[in-house]
Order: C-alpha cells, then structure tokens, then sequence
C-alpha cells in the first residue's frame, strides 16, 4: 500500500525581549542559576503579571509578516498543571483568543513554491528547567527560563513530508530572525519545534492517528525524527497494529523516538481566562506603526530579486535566507551591475568559503564593495573566470582589491592578438598530432589545442580570442 | 448537571487535593450546588451581548521592556526548604 505523510508542525519562538513576559526580571542567557528569577516566576502571594510591551509587538509583526489576523482584542489564560519547574500551578498561555490567527508561509521545495496555513500564534511564558541529576535523590529546580516569551506558531497539518516540514521550519527561522524578534539560537532553545506526524492510505480523506514529537531543536533531528516515525506508523499498520496517539521524545543517539510515558491525565489542563490580566486591546494606530517599522520581508525581496535581477527561484530563495546575505548579495549586484553574476558568486564561491570556515555572512573576510571589483574585472574581460577564481582565492586572504591583485601578478588577460596568435604558432608546432586529428575532422582536438594555449599564457589568454585565431590558422 | 463520585474524585486529583472517601459525597454535593446556579446563569438570555473574560470593561496595560528586578536569590533561597549550588530542591520528579 502507499502511504501519505501528513505533518503539522507548533514550533515555540522565543522572544527576543530583554526582560521577562510578565515581570522586569532580565531574560539573559546562561545567568547563574536562579540568579533571574524574581517573586513573579517564584510565584510569591500577592505578586501580579504585568505584561511586556516588547513581546505584544513582536507578536503583531510575525502576524503582519505572515498575513494574518491580529486579534484586536486578545486574551490570556491559564493552563493548569503541576510540575515543580512552574511553582503558579499554572502556565498563562492564550486560547480561545490568541493574539494572531490565520495566514500563511510560502516554502520553496526544489523548484515547486507551496503555501503552507497558519492556524494561530499565541503569547505564553516559559517554564523553568528541571535538573534531574543527582541532588541526594532530589531534582534541582532553575527558574531562570521561567517567565522568557515565547510565540507557539501553529501550522495547519499541510506538509507532506520531513522535507516540507524542514523547508517550513527552516522559512520560519528565517522569517523570525529576519523580522529580528528571535535570536534565533537553537542550541539555546531559542526555537524548538514539535511534529504532529500521521500517515494514511493515499488518498483517503481522514487523517490517520497522530503523534507529538517534542522539542526538537536542530532542523537535521527534526527531518530524523519524522523519517523514523512515518516508518514506525507504517510498519505498524501494515503488521495489523494501530497507531496510538500519544507524545514521543527523539533520541538522537539512537536516532529514534519512544513514548513519553504519561499519566492518562496529563492534557486535562482545565484552561479559564486569567483573572489577574484584563485582555490586550490593540488598536489600528499601533498596528500601523510595527507595520511601517518592519523591513522589506523576504518573500517581497526574493520576488523582486526575480525581476530585477533575473535570478531564478532557487537562487532568490537561497539569497533572502537571511538579511545579512540579501544585503551583502544587494550590494555586490548594485556596485557591480551584474545581477546574475553577483548571485553565481554569492551563492557559489562565497557561500562554500563561508561554509568551510563555518563563518557566517556577517564575519565574511571579502566585503561586497571588494567582491564587486573582482566582477567588475571579469565583465570587462581584464581577467578571465578561471584568474577570477584564483584572485578570489587572493582576495580572501588579504585586504587588497582586485586591481592590486591583478597588477601586482601580472594576471591581466591578454586581449593583444599579435601576442596570442605567437602563442597559438606555437602550440600548433609543438602538438602536430592534435593538428593532425582536427584536420581529420575531429573537433574535439580543437579543445585540445585551446587548451594548451591557455596553459602557455598561464590562463592570460582570452579562451574565446585564442579558439578564434586557432581556427582561422589551422582551416587558412 | 449532577457531578458522580468518579469526577468528584478526577478533580481532586488533577488539582492535588487530597479528598477521603468519606469526604467525597460531601465535596460533590457543594460541587453540585455551584453547579446548579451555573445552571440558572446559563439559563439567561445573552444573545447580543459581547462575551467578556473580565468583570472590568477596560484594556490591560503593558509595561515597557526594562530589566528592573535585581538578583534576590539569596534572599529566596533562605526561606526555601532546601537549596543547594543556587537551585531550589525538590522530591524527584522524574515522568
């Protein structure tokens, strides 16, 4: 039987505020234990909430990003449970009216775009951390994270595989920290992602039982994690059995995930609106103002890429992951008049220099306005692609420009034909047996024969120039 | 609506209250009491009034995104029942 992958995906965006969700205590990261944590995450009598501006505005600009509904009136509430690291007994998370419904997240998968929905995306705080090593038999309590925002952005079940729901998470980490409302930082938890993963018949119109796989805080264990269940869920059906649905945890040692034990009670949270907080009144005049001070988002700039600059959706895509890289890419293309060019280098060379040295666009040793000299020299035929590679090699270990490279070696392109057609005189006597083949008919020696003169001018010679003259000498 | 003693005994043990068995009948009737005038709002007619989640008629307001509280672990953790290496001890905990 075929199957068909269903996934959703509710992914928790830390919020990039300096202080905490509902008091002044400082959301800095890997603080002593403790050390920020004040009565209101200690959850002291007579403490109150207060709610963070910062956090409200950044929710309203991923909403405005992902063209959704903000909710002009909004509502927390409480949701029950008990778990030391949440000494209220209760998380203040939103329900029935979160502060963004609706919209969307365009993907790109290969060459094909799909629009991936946005169920809602709500405000909540975090829960301080369990340290469950050994404290004479006891569980050592950290309230630190307790109180950090967090945005739950939750997808409608539209993805139809772990590639989808990779290229969504990953759009979605970009779109966030492009918008400059999350750092971004996985491995600090800044955004972890949970999968709702179901397979069914194709083309059966129900959706099968699902899972909840949690926490998943890398976009490679997200895609594992995925893999390993859809062959679970499958095999599982296929041997007469049923999918139970239940919360995993991915174990990346072992690269699979197992059942979270729990009690059967566990989701009865019990959710009423909080009566410490009133709701959140937003009006149009604040909307407007986040709208105005947002930047140009990437889907607007990736199309505009495409007309502007003539670069395919792929590129477009690969060049708006992040707003350092549209800049530098920007700028490069506009010094340089070479749309395409500049997007081929920026993309290529660039990139898998930045990659090897895992360096990021914002640390890059070649800025754009240098990249754009190098290309500039390329276009007007001072150099040919093959030196360009080689001065790039140059430029990236130096400050020099391109020009100083070029003139301190002496790599300028010979463009001179009186001096390539003695080169080509040459190689014409020194390679009789290609001569030879090529007068026989084979084209191929042309190749050839090009070849050497680019290796007697040490790459100088202009390639299209030397086959030119090379043929006009050996057909004369 | 009429609790049983099975919810009675549910809600206690989701709100960690720990209710006898004899208690139970007790604790269900008073339960069932809130229920039955929960009952007769519900039996108001309210078509056309805008739900509300607060008694007060206003909007919340937000504070700026400052840092104002300063580190007072030590004075938390004197009063905690146990503490060690700057955490809050507590029974083991582990699902």
């Amino acid at each position: 039987m075929k199957w068909e992958v269903v996934i959703g995906l509710e992914v928790h965006v830390q919020l990039s505020t300096v202080s905490k969700i509902f008091s002044g205590a400082s959301t800095a990261f890997g603080a002593e234990p403790n050390t920020q944590a004040s009565a209101v995450e200690l959850a002291y009598p007579g403490v109150l909430p207060v709610l963070n501006r910062a956090a409200v505005s950044r929710a309203i600009r991923l909403g405005l990003a992902l063209g959704s509904n903000i909710n002009r009136k909004n509502v927390f509430a409480r949701k029950n449970y008990f778990y030391p690291d949440l000494p209220k007994g209760y998380q203040i998370s939103q329900m029935d009216l979160p502060i963004v419904e609706g919209g969307h997240l365009t993907i790109q998968v290969g060459d094909e775009e799909k629009r991936i929905r946005v169920t809602r995306a709500h405000l909540e705080e975090d829960a301080g951390k369990s340290l469950h090593e050994d404290f004479h038999g006891m569980t050592g309590i950290d309230l630190n994270r307790a109180g950090t925002p967090l945005l739950e952005v939750v997808s409608e079940p539209d993805m139809r595989s772990g590639e989808e729901a990779v290229a969504y998470a990953r759009t979605l980490h970009s779109l966030v920290t492009w918008l400059g409302i999350c750092d971004g930082n996985m491995q600090e938890g800044s955004f972890r992602v949970d999968a709702n993963v179901s397979v069914r018949p194709f083309g059966q119109a129900e959706f099968g039982t699902r899972c909840e796989i949690k926490n998943l805080n890398s976009f490679r264990f997200l895609e594992a994690a995925i893999q390993y269940e859809v062959q679970r869920q499958t095999e599982l059906i296929e041997d007469g059995g049923r999918v139970v649905q239940e919360t995993r945890l991915y174990d990346p040692d072992r690269g699979e995930t197992r059942s979270m034990r729990s009690k059967e009670d566990a989701h009865d949270y019990r959710y009423f609106p909080d009566p410490d907080l009133l709701p959140v009144r937003i009006s149009e005049a604040q909307i407007e103002a986040e709208r105005i001070a947002m930047p140009e988002l990437p889907s607007a700039m990736k199309g505009r890429f495409m007309s502007e600059y003539g670069l395919s959706a792929y590129d477009a895509d690969l060049l708006t992951s992040s707003r350092e890289l549209a800049a530098y890419f920007e700028e490069v293309a506009r010094a340089s008049g070479q749309g395409k060019l500049a997007a081929n280098w920026v993309a290529g060379e660039i990139a898998a220099r930045l990659n090897r040295a895992g360096l990021s666009i914002a640390a890059c040793p070649l800025d754009a306005g240098r990249l754009a000299g190098l290309l500039a020299r390329l276009v007007d035929n001072t150099i040919s692609g093959k030196i360009a590679k080689d001065v790039f090699e140059l430029m990236w270990e130096s400050a020099d420009s391109a020009d100083a490279i070029i003139e301190a070696k002496g790599l300028r392109q010979i463009t001179d034909s009186g001096a390539i057609e003695s080169i080509v005189d040459e190689v014409i006597a020194a390679n009789a047996r290609s001569v030879e083949e090529f007068r026989a008919g084979k084209e191929k020696a042309l190749n050839a024969l090009v070849g050497q003169v680019m290796k007697a001018s040490k790459g100088k010679a202009n390639p299209a120039q030397a086959l030119e003259i090379l043929k006009k000498k050996l057909t004369a | 609506m009429s609790l049983t003693h099975q919810d009675v005994a549910r809600i206690a043990k989701l709100a960690r209250i720990n209710v006898s068995d004899d208690e139970i009948d007790a604790v269900g009737a008073q339960l069932n009491t809130i229920f039955d005038m929960i009952a007769k709002m519900q039996a108001i007619d309210t078509d056309g009034v805008e739900p509300m989640t607060h008694p007060q008629d206003s909007a919340l307001r937000l504070r700026e995104d400052i840092v104002t509280e300063p580190d007072r672990r030590d004075a938390f953790m004197a009063i905690a029942p146990q503490a060690e290496a700057g955490l809050f001890l507590v029974p083991k905990v582990i699902e």
